[in-house]
């Protein structure tokens, strides 16, 4: 059998970049796109247009779709321009899921390496952080990400999350976080009770038990919107996160996504992942559960530091399976 | 403003919901509320409140002593109220035929005691595969599993989603 559909050309030429003295900021270029910043702003040039946005949103997007190695599926930075992950590679592109832009044909992408595209992500990330600006810390907790170029934060930049092959405790693996190894309880939670269970394993069975305090360790995060990976049971991970503020991208799901609100209120903005056209409002409550279907984006709103608990399904192969329609994008029907 | 952490209760949750523009419908989000699923069901029903394909997150009003359960996979227990201990024994004899999820054992399982965990809430803690294990709470509690679709889980999503 033969497609009629061309697999889309890889760019794989590695990046190129020039320091504009104005600034002090380096411009990066990759494929036909060229990316440049200045005080305020930074500025998208592609074949068809120019794309603007506000330097914060954009660095603070960027953060997680570095930091997540372009995540699963869409990672929009706004309504606009993103990536999609492909697993190996990835597209770039502006206005391919908005109807507005689809219709004037103004849309345009272009298909990476992932590896490629990484490095040049990586390097514009940090050439566009300055110290004292933590992309991945909510507003309050960090200094301004304007002006011109002064110093740097790879510190943060190079934030690596904690990821637990099969639960956290069990030797060799992911630990839970304290004051020693350097996680402090957020302002927002100084009210969670830090107590860690008993665990009483009998001689023979040392290190086969395991248990810990998941709300402690959620207190702890000195991140915001960036979920850690805590137990794996066959192909599904929870991975919790505490979210304040807004989440800096509108995730479009390739697979279904489910939320447990654990603590406070999120609300959510969903819409349609190929539109853009709103589809609902959803306000979670301490203890709400609700699916994010395949075929949609979301972005969270999280007025008071809150603990969510994410809950993805990493069977390989999955996003091929919604996308060619063999699976449903809803979870269940009833 | 207060920064005051809001957890909640069988006895004091407030749901959120679903608010659709268009003709979208809420059905879709499988909105429910944990709590609210552990109010309305009888003791140690496994309440599938999200499911991915095979894989499941069970809520369980946990209320007296479970019976032994047994899975042939990792699983987890995620305690959201009350205090509650979970022991484990290695059985001698592992029941053949069981499928994915927790299967009931019959009585008291014969085999070395493993050990036992003492849980409150907010703590989550491994159930390994082939540990037959027993949940011992000390009053009501409501408790999550993270695992597989099996013979313990229940779907009743029109009775506990907004729709």
């Amino acid at each position: 059998m033969t497609s009629s559909v061309k697999p889309p050309v890889v760019h794989r030429d590695a990046h190129r970049s020039i320091r504009d003295p104005r600034y002090g900021y380096h411009s990066f270029e990759i494929g036909s796109f060229k990316f440049q910043r200045d005080e305020y702003f930074v500025r998208v040039t592609y074949p068809k247009g120019t794309y603007v946005v506000d330097v914060g949103n954009f660095l603070r997007a960027m953060m997680r779709d570095v930091a997540w190695g372009f995540f699963y599926g869409w990672v929009n930075f706004d309504e606009v321009f993103g990536t999609v992950n492909r697993y190996g590679t990835v597209d770039v592109f502006v206005g391919s899921y908005n109807a507005g832009y689809v219709a004037a044909s103004t849309d345009f992408s272009e298909c990476f390496d992932s590896a490629t595209l990484f490095t040049c992500f990586k390097a514009l990330l940090k050439d566009w952080t300055n110290e004292g600006y933590d992309p991945f810390a909510a507003p309050l907790e960090t200094g301004s990400p304007y002006g011109s170029r002064h110093g740097n934060n790879d510190q943060a930049v190079d934030f690596q999350r904690e990821l637990a092959d099969r639960f956290v405790g069990l030797p060799g693996d992911s630990q839970p976080r304290t004051d020693a190894r350097g996680f402090p309880v957020n302002r927002h939670f100084d009210d969670v009770p830090q107590h860690e269970p008993e665990v009483h394993a009998e001689p023979g069975f040392e290190g086969q038990l395991a248990a810990f305090n998941l709300f402690a360790y959620l207190s702890r995060s000195p991140v915001t919107w960036n979920p850690s990976v805590v137990s794996i049971v066959g192909e599904s991970a929870y991975c919790p996160t505490s979210e304040e503020h807004i989440l800096p991208i509108l995730h479009g799901n390739d697979r279904v996504e489910w939320f447990l609100q654990l603590s406070d209120e999120i609300t959510w903005q969903v819409a349609d992942k190929a539109t853009a056209a709103p589809r609902a409002v959803i306000t979670m409550k301490a203890g709400d559960v609700a699916a994010m279907p395949a075929d949609i984006s979301h972005r969270g709103f999280s007025p008071k530091r809150s603990m969510l608990l994410v809950w993805e399904n990493m069977t390989p192969g999955l996003e091929q399976r919604y996308a060619s329609g063999e699976l449903a994008p809803t979870a269940a029907e009833f | 403003m207060t920064t005051a952490t809001k957890f909640a209760s069988v006895s004091d949750f407030e749901k959120g919901g679903v608010e659709v523009i268009g003709n979208d419908q809420p059905r879709r989000y499988l909105f429910s509320n944990l709590f609210d699923v552990a109010a309305k069901s009888q003791p140690w029903e496994r309440v599938v409140v999200a499911k991915n394909l095979e894989f499941t997150i069970e809520c369980a009003r946990a209320e007296g002593e479970s019976p032994w359960y047994l899975s042939g996979h990792d699983e987890t227990v995620l305690v959201m109220e009350g205090t509650l201990a979970v022991h484990f024994v290695q059985p001698a004899v592992v029941p053949g035929g069981a499928g994915n999820g927790a299967t009931r054992l019959s009585g008291t399982p014969s085999g070395k005691v493993m050990g036992h965990v003492r849980l409150q809430a907010g703590h989550l803690a491994l159930l390994p595969a082939g540990a037959a294990y027993q949940i011992r709470p000390a009053g009501l509690c409501v408790v999550l599993f993270q695992s597989l679709l099996g013979a313990e889980s229940i779907e009743r999503w029109a009775e506990i989603c907004q729709h």
